[in-house]
């Protein structure tokens, strides 16, 4: 019977699912040129399929690569790929799932940090792709009337990301990728990540304590001065001053807008 | 009764101005990023870092060793004294030297 150049979701799903899963028969209707079954051929695609997916993923990671060795890395890499095959056909949003992967795999047990280096380095790669636009200039900031600064919004620019992690996942992360040694870090104090792209460069930065609090208040919505609230409640030493430097140095907002005057309040 | 803190508007002027100031910038963001620059001509074929980063295929791609036109990451203030063989040193700019054929 003549196969017809449509094939069904259904067909589709197998050969996908096919494609992954050696264990899995030859999808119906893959064949040479004189109708012989293709099995020799489809091993072959089989294997450039996972093979790029595997180099897709040590593109992606090259700080954890490097952390668990190349060897170990595109071994473990093929359990993923099989695991969880890209959803979109753009290969830089491959991995979203790999950090929570990282987090199960029990031979990486004793590497808990691992996880959130792959999270930096997701966001690193969300950042270097996400849209351009210029970094609030300090001075719209100081711009701005002492008594509208309370009630003053800012518009979180399109790359920034805050990783915050319980390990010190900041510095290996940088560490790895500037392929220095981790000679002196501590994996298990806590760290916070800013990734930024306020023009070219991708930039990471390892904010002080509490920073990470103020600043994800200021993305989600909140006013200056509920950010600063709520950061000061849950973090008495919070240093405002060095959060704000810390913001306007890396570009992580694009823009502010002034609040309606507010008279003074007292607790 | 909560306990939330209410920031009044002269101490966000205050830390306002003392970050624009640069007073407070010692110290707030050291750590993460160590400087480093780019270093043209001193990396082993196939070894080179690429602008685009990881997700491209540019890393890796040079196919000459020093290759002039590719570069390395390398600690900033180092690029300049580094040697490689034949006299050749490393550059802030791209080089007309070991081009691939």
């Amino acid at each position: 019977m003549p196969r017809s150049d449509t094939s069904t979701a259904g067909e589709q799903h197998y050969f996908g699912a096919a494609l992954l899963n050696p264990d899995l028969p030859l999808p119906e209707g893959i064949v040479g040129p004189h109708g012989k079954k293709a099995q020799k051929r489809f091993a072959v695609y089989r294997n450039n399929v996972t093979v790029s997916l595997v180099n897709a993923l040590a593109d992606i990671f090259p700080a954890v690569q490097r952390l668990v060795c190349e060897g170990f890395f595109r071994d473990m890499a093929r359990f993923y790929v099989a695991k969880e095959p890209p959803v979109s056909a753009v290969i830089f949003e491959y991995g979203g799932g790999f950090a929570t992967f990282l987090e199960d795999f029990e031979p990486l047990s004793r590497y808990p940090y691992l996880a959130d280096v792959a999270r930096m380095e997701k966001a690193w790669l969300a950042a270097f792709h996400a849209a351009d636009a210029p970094p609030l200039p300090p001075d719209t900031l100081a711009a701005i009337p002492a008594e509208q600064l309370a009630d003053t919004r800012f518009t979180p620019h399109p790359a920034t990301r805050i990783i915050r992690s319980r390990f010190a996942a900041v510095s290996i992360f940088s560490a790895s990728r500037e392929q220095r040694p981790l000679d002196g870090i501590r994996p298990a104090i806590a760290e916070d990540g800013l990734i930024t792209r306020p023009f070219d460069a991708v930039e990471v930065r390892q904010l002080p304590p509490g920073a990470a609090s103020f600043l994800s208040a200021l993305i989600a919505g909140k006013t200056f001065g509920e950010a600063a609230g709520l950061t000061m409640t849950g973090y008495p030493d919070f240093d405002l001053p060095a959060a704000i430097s810390a913001m306007l140095e890396a570009g992580a907002f694009s823009d502010c807008f002034a609040g309606q005057p507010t008279t003074e309040q007292t607790p | 009764m909560s306990h939330k803190t209410i920031v009044g508007a002269s101490a966000l002027a205050g830390a306002v101005a003392m970050a624009i100031s640069g007073t407070a910038f010692l110290g707030s963001t050291q750590g993460a990023a160590a400087a480093t620059e780019k270093c043209y001509g001193v990396a082993m074929a196939g070894k080179n870092d690429c602008a685009a980063g990881p997700g491209t295929t540019c890393a890796g791609t040079s196919t000459v060793d020093y290759q002039g036109n590719a570069w390395k990451t390398v600690d900033a203030g180092t690029c300049t004294t580094m040697s490689v063989e034949g006299g050749r040193m490393g550059s802030l700019e791209p080089l007309d030297r070991d081009l691939p054929a």
